[in-house]
């Protein structure tokens, strides 16, 4: 089995992790692995196909496994219909045994958890980042394909940071914190404090360096909350139209909901959950310790022993 | 700046608060008593029409079209209340939706429709959709229908598009560490994968629902029956993760002795 491994340089011009894992992916499948970077520094759709769909023709993989990056992401389905591949996306899992190549993948945002195989070839796997164990360095070499003329009507202008800065779901933080809208409900006093919440939720990210996640409903918070609040964006959002991130640790507070508002959750090893409904469906079941208090006061505390 | 033609496909999924479970069928996996659950909109679709939307609004003379896979009675329930969110023209594919339909052929299937819109320019095409799906989840249906109506400019998870007076635009696209890449384009036909943009959803408008009524009853009527062909995927096994944990309640721990236990937890 012939195995095309696709990557692609980071912004700081190397090999990017999510690529080490889909190397580390193929490596896990066995047979005769390449791997390519078959496109420029120039992250744009009409230059990425025709150099994507080149490199997946030229090669004659049966198997193309690539790293389910945003430029990929873009870029890769257009390129497996051109070079007339079947492409599946957000990859799980992969494995060679009786029944061929398959591979797992979810469906309905978390909910379904699906295997699958495909008799046609080639078939490009587009791996999540973060599941698979990264390649060792040095155990592959990647070679860079020729270039492909192609033109755009499109532009590159450069990144830029999102109106939440830095308080948005960073993968490479140790935890993940999840404020839920209950952070904007009446406390014991009667009264609402979302300037309050906002400053108790952004001492906790800078004296623990976490990073921020959010539920729907404090993301889409009424008039009243925003402006505390206004340093959170939908780029903060977990869930169904969210992130699902895979942080190591969970701490989510004043969350609540049932099953369907908790997939974005799903992948964090270990979870706690501070909110003041022993039954909340978001922690029951979901986390490994519900800590049932009033997380103003738990976090004040928590603040107060994490600064130096 | 001249007039857009913006082209939005969402089909329709189960209502978020629902709960799935898959069973097996001749045809292959489906959802269990799926012609029962409760559809909405497909939520980032639901997004890439608010702002078709509010950007017609500001262009005079543009026309928004929504091009929407799903069976009609599911279509003809589900139009009651997005009807009343924005003015638009529907074409409905009557066609089976859900998260294990090929995302190839839905492509070919939309495309087909798009196409029969009558007196489409293509070269002043808008494309616009969800990022990706509730239900397959794939992010890879607007890249197929793209390709298949010869877009070669196509843009994912995107939160802003501005346009120029010229006619070009400039979009920001969703990208790792929470940034956005910034791109610039100079002409049309363009696609357009939505994130969450940023549009509230818009309250619902009678007077809306009422312009768009009749114009959509017509459509549902003439929806033309499609069965996109299952694909090549070969479904295994599918299943609902067992993923239920021991969960250790503490009641009436004070809470200094909380915080010390999550300090001691995130330090550890």
């Amino acid at each position: 089995m012939k195995i095309l491994v696709l990557v692609h340089n980071g912004p700081d011009g190397k090999i990017a992790k999510a690529a080490l894992e889909a190397v580390g992916a193929a490596q896990s499948l066995g047979g005769e692995i390449s791997a390519v970077n078959p496109v420029g520094d120039v992250p744009l759709h009409s230059l990425d196909v025709p150099a994507l769909a080149t490199a997946i023709k030229s090669s004659g993989a049966d198997i193309v496994i690539a790293p389910g990056t945003s430029r990929f992401a873009r870029s890769l389905p257009a390129a497996a219909f051109r070079a007339g591949a079947e492409i599946d996306t957000h990859i799980t899992a992969v494995s060679n045994g009786p029944e061929g190549v398959t591979a797992q993948r979810w469906a309905y945002r978390q909910r379904i958890l699906c295997t699958i195989t495909r008799s046609a070839r080639p078939w490009v796997l587009m791996t999540d980042c973060g599941v698979f164990a990264p390649a060792e360095e040095g155990s592959f070499t990647v070679e860079n394909a020729a270039p492909v003329q192609a033109t755009a009507s499109s532009e590159c202008l450069g990144t830029q940071a999102a109106v939440a800065g830095e308080q948005t779901i960073r993968p490479d933080a140790e935890v993940l914190f999840v404020a839920g809208a209950g952070w904007t409900k009446k406390q014991a006093d009667g009264a609402t404090h979302p300037g309050e919440a906002a400053a108790l939720i952004k001492d906790f990210l800078a004296a623990s360096g976490a990073s921020l996640g959010s539920s729907k409903s404090l993301v889409e918070i009424g008039d009243e909350a925003k402006e505390a609040f206004g340093f959170m964006s939908h780029m903060n959002q977990v869930g169904q139209t969210g992130a699902t991130p895979r942080h190591k640790k969970g701490l989510s507070t004043c969350c609540h909901g049932e099953e369907p508002h908790v997939v974005g959750w799903r992948f964090i090893t270990e979870r706690r959950a501070v909110n003041i409904d022993a039954n909340c469906g978001w922690a029951q079941g979901k986390a490994d310790v519900l800590y049932v208090a009033d997380a103003f006061k738990v976090m004040s505390l928590v603040n107060g022993m994490l600064k130096p | 700046m001249k007039p857009l033609n913006i082209i939005v496909c969402g089909s329709i999924v189960p209502d978020p608060l629902q709960t799935l479970e898959p069973v097996e069928t001749p045809q292959g996996p489906a959802l269990k008593n799926e012609q029962m659950l409760p559809a909405v909109l497909d939520p980032w679709a639901a997004c890439a029409l608010y702002e078709a939307a509010h950007l017609a609004a500001s262009t005079p003379g543009s026309q928004v079209t929504l091009v929407s896979a799903g069976p009609a009675p599911k279509l003809r329930q589900l139009m009651m209340s997005v009807a009343q969110k924005a003015p638009f023209a529907l074409v409905a594919v009557n066609a089976p939706a859900g998260g294990f339909a090929d995302a190839r052929a839905t492509a070919a299937e939309l495309a087909k429709a798009i196409k029969a819109i009558p007196g489409l320019d293509m070269s002043n095409v808008l494309l616009f959709g969800g990022c990706s799906s509730a239900a397959r989840d794939a992010g890879v249906t607007m890249q197929f229908l793209a390709e298949e109506l010869g877009i070669s400019e196509f843009f994912q998870a995107v939160d802003e598009l501005k346009f120029s007076e010229d006619g070009s635009f400039t979009v920001l696209e969703r990208i790792e560490g929470g940034s956005y890449l910034k791109s610039s384009c100079k002409t049309l036909p363009a696609a357009i994968g939505w994130a969450t943009g940023s549009l509230p959803e818009p309250p619902n408008n009678p007077r809306t629902g009422m312009m768009n009524m009749p114009k959509i009853m017509a459509a549902l009527a003439k929806a033309q029956p499609a069965a996109p062909a299952a694909g090549g995927a070969k479904y295994l096994k599918t299943e609902i993760p067992s993923s239920k944990r021991d969960t250790r309640i503490v009641k009436d721990m004070p809470e200094e002795e909380i915080a010390r236990e999550i300090v001691q937890w995130i330090r550890g």
